[in-house]
This record gives C-alpha cells, sequence and structure tokens, in this order.
C-alpha cells in the first residue's frame, strides 16, 4: 500500500483527521515549552527581585489597561547599542513575578525595562500629562485624566490574593497591610512609611505626582515606572555562574 | 441597516403534511439556558465591582433576552417541520448564517481598516489621540488589530466554511439553531471585546487581549463550531473530505488548543472584569508567541488556505494543480509552524536553545508555504488568460502572490541576525501587513465577490468594473503601506545602531522618532486608499444583492439530450 492509499484513511474518516491534526500541532509547542517549567537554568539566580508593592501593582494595572505595551518593550537585548542606550540587558528573573508579561515587541517609544531612576517625578507628571512639553517631538499621547482619578487602596488586597494563587510570593502580613502600604508609599509623612519600607525591599516612598492627599492613578503609574529594573544590583551580580 | 428579510428566506417552499408543532430540543433547550443566563447577567450588573463589568452584564442580559425572543419568535414562524435536509434529491443548504457572515464582515472590514486609519494618523499627528482615555492609540490599537483579525477575518473563514463544508459534502449544514448560535455568538464575542478595549479592559497579550468572561464565551462558541462543521462532515454524501475541509478542521481546532492554552486566567472577583493569567514571566511570553505565531498560522493562514484551496478552482475553473502536493503541503504547514513561535523572542530572555528551535523551524516553514502558494498559482495553468477578463480572479491570485512574498520575507525575517535589525521596528508591521493587506484582505475580498452572488442567488456582480477598481486602487494603498514601512523599519534600525567615529551612540531615541514622520503620514495615505477600496466594494455588493438579476435554477431533468 503507498503512502497516498494509506492516506486516504485520512481522508476518510474525520475523526481520525481531527486527532492526527491534533498529534501533529501538539508536538512542537510541548517541546518548546514544557523543558521551560523544569530545566533549572530557565530563570537566573539573583537577588534583589521582589514583587509589586500595592501601589506599583495598581501602576501596572494602569500601564496594562492603557496598553502602553503596544509602543514600549521591557526587554533588553543583549547587543552593544541597547545595552548602552538602556543599560544591562533583562534577565529572565526580573520578570519572573510578571503576570501577565510586558516584554513588548514594538519600540515606537523607547525601551522601558530600566527607565527607573532615571527621570524625575515631576519630568514624568509632566510627560505623562502632556509629552510634547518636555519632548517636542514625541508621538506618545497624553494621560492628564491619570492626576484627576484616584486609585483605590481598599480594592488591592484581593489582587495580591489572587496573584498569590498563581504563584508571586505575597506574605500574610503584605496583604494584610495592602490598603495601609499604598497610601504610605505615596505619602512620606505617612506614620506606616517605615513599616512599609521593611516590607518592600527597595521600594522608595515618595509624593510622586507632588499632590497631597489619596493617591492618583499618576502616582500609581510613576511609582512603577521609578521602580522598573531598580531591583537587581548588578554589581553584585554572578554574570558567569548565570551563563547560559 | 439590511431588512431581517434578506437572511431569513423560507428555504422550503414545499406544501407541508398537517403534523402536531412542537419545540425541538433544541430550541426549548436553548431559550431555557438564555433566559437563565439573562437572570444570571443581571444580577452580576447589579453586583459588579467595575463599570464596565457593569456594562458588560447589563449587554449580555440584554443579548440573552433577546436570544430567548429569537428562539420562539422563530419557532412560531417556522412550518411544523424542521427544513428538509434535501428537495428533490438535491441537498436543502442553509444559508441564512452565511449571509449573516458575509454582511457582517463586510461591516467590521469597513469598522477595522477604518480603525487602522485612525491610529496610523495618530502615530503622524498625536494630537489626534485628543488627551481621551477611550480613544487613545493603546486602546485603539488593539480594537483594529481584533476588528480586521477577528472580526473580519474571522466571519469570512466562518462564513465561507459553511458554505464549503455544505458544498463539498453535498450536505446540510449540522444543527438546526446551531449555526445561527455560532455566528451570532461569535459576533456577540467581538462585541464584548471590542467595547471592552475601548473601556480599558484588556489582558495585554497581544491578539489574546480580551478579558476571562469574554475568553469563557468564545470557547462555547467555537465548540459549538467545530462541532457544527465535524457534524456536517460526518452527513456527508462524498466518501472524501475535500482539502478545503482539511484546512478548515486544522484552523478550528488548533484555534481551539492555542486559545485554551495561552489564556487561562484567574479573576480578582467573579463580578469584576481584571483577571491575572496564570504563567508568569518567560513561560507566559513563550505561551504568549506560541499562541501569537499560530494565530497567524492557524487563523491568517490555515483558514485562508482553505478559500484558496476551493475559490481559485471554483472561480478559474480548474482543479487544483497537485492533489499529492496539497497533502505534503498540508501536513508540513501545520506541523512545523506550531514550532515559529519563539522567533518573535530573539535575543530576550528566552534561553538560546528555545530562540534556535524557533529559528530554524521557521526557515524551514518557507519549503510547505511555497507549496501551497504553488498548488495554487499552478491551479491557473491553461486558464492565465481569465487574470484579463475576470478582475476578482486577479484579486485571488493576486492575493496568493503576496502570501508567497511574505512567506518568504517571514523565514528571512527570523534568523536572528536580521532579526536583530528588524525586531522592535516598523518592517516586523510592514511585513504584517503585507501578509494581512495583501494576502489575507485579497483572498478574503475574492471570496466574497465570488460568495455573495452565490448565496444571494444572483446572476453575477453589479459591476465587474467597480471590482477593477477596488482592485487597483488597493493594491497601491498596499505598496504605499508597505513600501514606507521597510524604509522607516530599517532606517530606524540602523540609526538605533549608528556610532559616530569617537564611539558614542550617533542618534538619541527620540530623533529616530522624528526621521518616522514622513512614512507615517505615507503609510496613513495607503491605508486610506485600501480603505476607499472597501467602501467600493461595499458598494458594489450591497447593489448585487439590491439589484441584481436573479439567476435561474435549471432543473437537471428537463435539460435536453443533444
Amino acid at each position: 500500500m503507498s503512502f497516498w492509499t494509506r492516506h486516504q484513511i485520512l481522508e476518510k474518516n474525520s475523526i481520525i483527521l481531527v486527532l492526527g491534526i491534533l498529534l501533529v500541532v501538539a508536538i512542537g509547542g510541548l517541546v518548546e515549552i514544557t523543558p521551560l517549567f523544569y530545566l533549572k537554568s530557565t530563570i537566573e539566580k539573583v537577588d534583589g527581585v521582589r514583587p509589586y508593592t500595592p501601589l506599583e501593582l495598581a501602576g501596572r494595572n494602569i500601564y496594562v489597561r492603557e496598553g502602553c505595551y503596544l509602543c514600549h518593550s521591557q526587554m533588553i537585548r543583549p547587543l552593544r547599542d541597547e545595552v548602552e542606550r538602556y543599560g544591562h540587558f533583562s534577565l529572565a528573573a526580573e520578570s519572573m513575578f510578571d503576570h501577565p508579561f510586558q516584554w513588548g515587541s514594538k519600540r515606537t517609544g523607547p525601551d522601558l525595562a530600566r527607565v527607573g531612576a532615571k527621570y524625575s517625578d515631576d519630568w514624568h507628571v509632566t510627560h505623562l500629562t502632556n509629552p510634547r512639553a518636555i519632548v517636542p517631538q514625541s508621538v506618545m499621547p497624553g494621560y492628564p485624566f491619570l492626576a484627576r482619578t484616584e486609585v483605590d487602596p481598599d480594592a488591592i488586597a484581593d489582587h495580591m490574593r489572587t496573584l498569590r494563587t498563581v504563584g508571586v510570593p505575597y506574605t500574610d502580613d503584605q496583604i494584610a497591610n495592602a490598603a495601609a502600604d499604598m497610601k504610605a508609599q505615596a505619602d512620606p509623612d505617612n506614620a506606616g512609611a517605615d513599616a512599609f519600607t521593611k516590607r518592600y525591599a527597595k521600594a522608595v516612598v515618595r509624593n510622586f505626582d507632588g499632590k497631597p492627599g489619596t493617591p492618583t492613578e499618576m502616582d500609581a503609574l510613576i511609582a512603577y515606572l521609578q521602580m522598573l529594573g531598580t531591583l537587581v544590583d548588578f554589581k553584585l551580580y554572578n554574570e558567569k555562574a548565570n551563563l547560559r | 441597516m439590511v431588512s431581517g428579510s434578506v437572511f431569513f428566506q423560507r428555504e422550503s417552499a414545499m406544501p407541508q403534511p398537517s403534523i402536531s408543532k412542537t419545540m425541538t430540543t433544541g430550541e426549548s433547550g436553548l431559550a431555557f439556558i438564555f433566559a437563565v443566563t439573562a437572570f444570571l447577567c443581571l444580577i452580576a450588573s447589579a453586583k459588579a465591582l467595575d463599570a464596565p463589568f457593569a456594562f458588560h452584564a447589563a449587554l449580555s442580559a440584554a443579548a440573552s433576552l433577546a436570544a430567548v425572543f429569537f428562539i420562539v419568535n422563530r419557532y412560531y414562524d417556522r412550518p411544523a417541520a424542521l427544513p428538509p435536509q434535501e428537495i428533490n434529491g438535491r441537498p436543502n443548504y442553509n444559508l441564512g448564517p452565511i449571509k449573516f457572515s458575509a454582511f457582517m464582515a463586510m461591516f467590521w472590514g469597513i469598522a477595522g481598516f477604518t480603525v487602522g486609519l485612525i491610529i496610523a494618523s495618530q502615530l503622524a499627528w498625536p494630537a489626534l489621540n485628543f488627551d481621551l482615555p477611550w480613544i487613545q492609540f493603546g486602546r485603539l490599537r488593539p480594537l483594529h488589530t481584533s476588528a480586521v483579525i477577528f472580526a473580519f477575518g474571522g466571519n469570512v473563514l466562518i462564513g465561507t466554511s459553511f458554505y464549503v463544508v455544505q458544498k463539498s459534502c453535498r450536505a446540510r449544514l449540522a444543527g438546526d439553531l446551531a449555526p445561527w448560535f455560532v455566528v451570532l455568538g461569535y459576533n456577540y464575542f467581538i462585541l464584548i471585546a471590542g467595547t471592552g478595549y475601548l473601556l480599558g479592559v484588556t489582558q495585554s497579550k497581544e491578539y489574546a487581549e480580551p478579558e476571562w468572561y469574554a475568553d469563557l464565551w468564545l470557547t462555547i462558541v467555537w465548540v459549538s463550531y467545530l462541532l457544527v462543521f465535524l457534524g456536517t462532515i460526518l452527513k456527508r454524501k462524498e466518501p472524501h473530505i475535500f482539502v478545503a475541509n482539511w484546512f478548515y478542521l486544522a484552523f478550528i481546532v488548533t484555534i481551539a488548543v492555542l486559545h485554551l492554552g495561552n489564556n487561562p486566567a484567574l479573576p480578582v472577583s467573579v463580578f469584576g472584569s481584571k483577571s491575572y493569567i496564570v504563567w508568569g514571566g518567560i513561560q507566559d511570553a513563550m505561551f504568549q508567541w506560541w499562541y501569537g505565531h499560530n494565530a497567524v498560522g492557524f487563523f491568517l493562514t490555515a483558514g485562508f488556505l482553505a478559500i484558496m484551496y476551493y475559490f481559485i478552482p471554483k472561480r478559474a475553473e480548474r482543479p487544483v494543480y497537485s492533489y499529492r502536493l496539497s497533502i505534503i503541503h498540508f501536513w508540513a504547514l501545520i506541523f512545523l509552524y506550531i514550532w515559529a513561535g519563539p522567533h518573535h523572542l530573539h535575543y530576550t530572555a528566552l534561553p538560546d536553545w528555545t530562540q534556535t528551535l524557533g529559528m530554524t523551524f521557521s526557515i524551514m516553514l518557507w519549503m510547505p508555504s511555497w507549496g501551497g502558494m504553488i498548488n495554487g498559482l499552478m491551479t491557473l495553468s491553461g486558464a492565465w488568460d481569465k487574470l484579463r477578463t475576470d478582475p476578482v480572479l486577479r484579486m485571488l491570485v493576486v492575493s496568493v502572490a503576496f502570501y508567497g512574498m511574505s512567506t518568504f520575507e517571514g523565514p528571512m525575517m527570523s534568523i536572528k541576525v536580521v532579526n536583530s535589525l528588524s525586531h522592535y521596528t516598523d518592517w516586523t508591521i510592514g511585513h504584517v501587513h503585507s501578509g494581512a493587506l495583501g494576502w489575507v484582505g485579497f483572498v478574503s475580498f475574492g471570496a466574497l465577490y465570488c460568495l455573495v452572488p452565490w448565496i444571494w442567488n444572483r446572476k453575477g456582480l453589479y459591476s465587474l468594473k467597480l471590482v477593477n477598481w477596488h482592485f487597483w486602487i488597493a493594491t497601491l494603498g498596499i505598496v504605499l503601506y508597505i513600501s514606507a514601512m521597510w524604509v522607516s523599519g530599517i532606517l530606524q534600525g540602523l540609526m538605533w545602531r549608528a556610532y559616530t567615529s569617537l564611539g558614542f551612540l550617533e542618534y538619541s531615541f527620540i530623533e529616530t522618532v522624528e526621521a518616522m514622520h514622513p512614512f507615517y503620514i505615507i503609510r496613513a495615505a495607503g491605508g486610506a486608499l485600501f480603505l476607499i477600496g472597501a467602501l467600493i466594494m461595499a458598494y458594489n455588493l450591497w447593489m448585487t444583492v439590491r439589484v441584481g438579476e436573479q439567476e435561474v435554477q435549471m432543473p437537471v431533468a428537463l435539460q435536453p439530450a443533444e
């Protein structure tokens, strides 16, 4: 029986054809994806990467909501010009708590993987409100409505609980104090600021939007942008041990 | 708006024997399920944690009630017996859902192209964002991609697949309400997804942005689609399953697998729109582009290849060039495509072995892709002269030529060295659009130009001259679009890596943005031409249905012997 005659079995039996398709399309995905869950070398061993603070998490959700990832990548490639322009190439470990990942696929604007601490909070407020006030040639939309919209500190604990279920190591302490921590991070005079910085290493407490009162979406988004790429200390990072 | 009668023609004019009329299990069951759903959605709307979720729940309650009304009203209107499977020994084809899909495809096509033109203009003139949340680029861009891929492309695929499977199996579409559930349910998914983007509801996974509740609904609709399609194949009168149906099956089955693999998410609350994807970081990235690239491979390629395998032979009145090539083409294509995802993640934190695998298989993919192109183009052997006289066939053939071009460009861009330049730039956008406008767009236009006269029983199109205009205006638009993006992409990639003689980076990032401006204007002009072409098409199809001459069906038995 030739191959072509044999193939008629598939052409005459729809169920066998469907099973054949399923089998053939399953292989590639299984081979490429499954090892990423168990190969130890997939994610580097790094100190300093922690889950997002409540305010940063709220900011990240705004980043997602407004579709920032469509024009800004968060993935610096190990190429000479990128490392010089943006900083150390991105590690897998730096996005291991990202659900979903925000690596992006297009740079209509610059990469943001290490934008944290590069510009002042004032710069960000002005730039997000009207990008062309600071960068005249920019094609970025303005987001003045962020400064006018408050975030809800009481809602964030449920988000952290959900993230913990999918694998982000939030502690009970962090979840119990979520609302207070969110207010504290945007207010240096807050009594809870010290307790907050103990719960989140390297977290920055500042009044990001420069306005008093409940944190706004502007506070949250800037808190998120200002921490991007700042968690890993590359002076202590063992490049050779993590060479893959 | 098209009046209902355009879609809901009574298929059977035969006198009905008087039997007592009862609701089918499908009718009563579905009406009951929708009534319960309406009630549950109302509760969800009242308890909603955020405004978009409340809006979607209320909309779903209204839609469920409308579905109950539609089912009951249809029951009272229909004759006691369900439409027969055959009339006078010929299959009694179910064309209503196909007409609906064809109409929606045209509608969403124009909507999607318009949004594309708007966002292209926003990149050229950012003031067009108007500082408003709902219409800024970041929210409109998913609306554009979903409207053209899933709304326009999806309706073309569902409509043509329902037509091709019936014709090539010589059997009536399986199910009575089920085909309507598929086409209406699918378009409702589009409505939820699209309004969600404008309100800021998104998972941020490219081409998989709809949130968990829209994803769940799509899963139900998609499984029904598979059952209707497979059910029709099981009823077939032909021993062989026609090659176009293999491609449709691969498209339907694999999209289901991809959708389920990429979208598992945990909602923060069942009364809120926000969810978190179960996968994180690097694994999420790999799942996303395994999905993303195969949305291209199975939605935008396998599905539309099915259209090629049916509509080109039909229009050219020639058999498919090589049956054996189609077998090799089919299995090689679906096997290799699945591996290609990691080429979207070259030089990222994804391990090198995965990147190399993705690149290798992407290059191999060139072969089956061109096998398919050759099979489509060579089907015209002996009929090439028709390209001069039939602009619809020309559109179909040019689409295959664009398919060949983008499936050469794709493997080339997947080579890591090339990708280090092209990635993150407009070159990718140009590549996507040579495939989307040239291949998917033109093959869909060609299929709709064939399909509309067939399903509305018209002798031919209202005007072939207008098809010709559409063809040339759209082709000019594509050429402007993709050449502008090639130039801007390669230019920007080179500027990013340019060094001065002293060893400093030559350009700041914003200088490279400024250099894009003229190309963004040319791109918008190209998009505008493509949209004008589609408007001409919509007018032409509308007039075909409204004033086209009815085709007289000659009963076979009455033909005189020669």
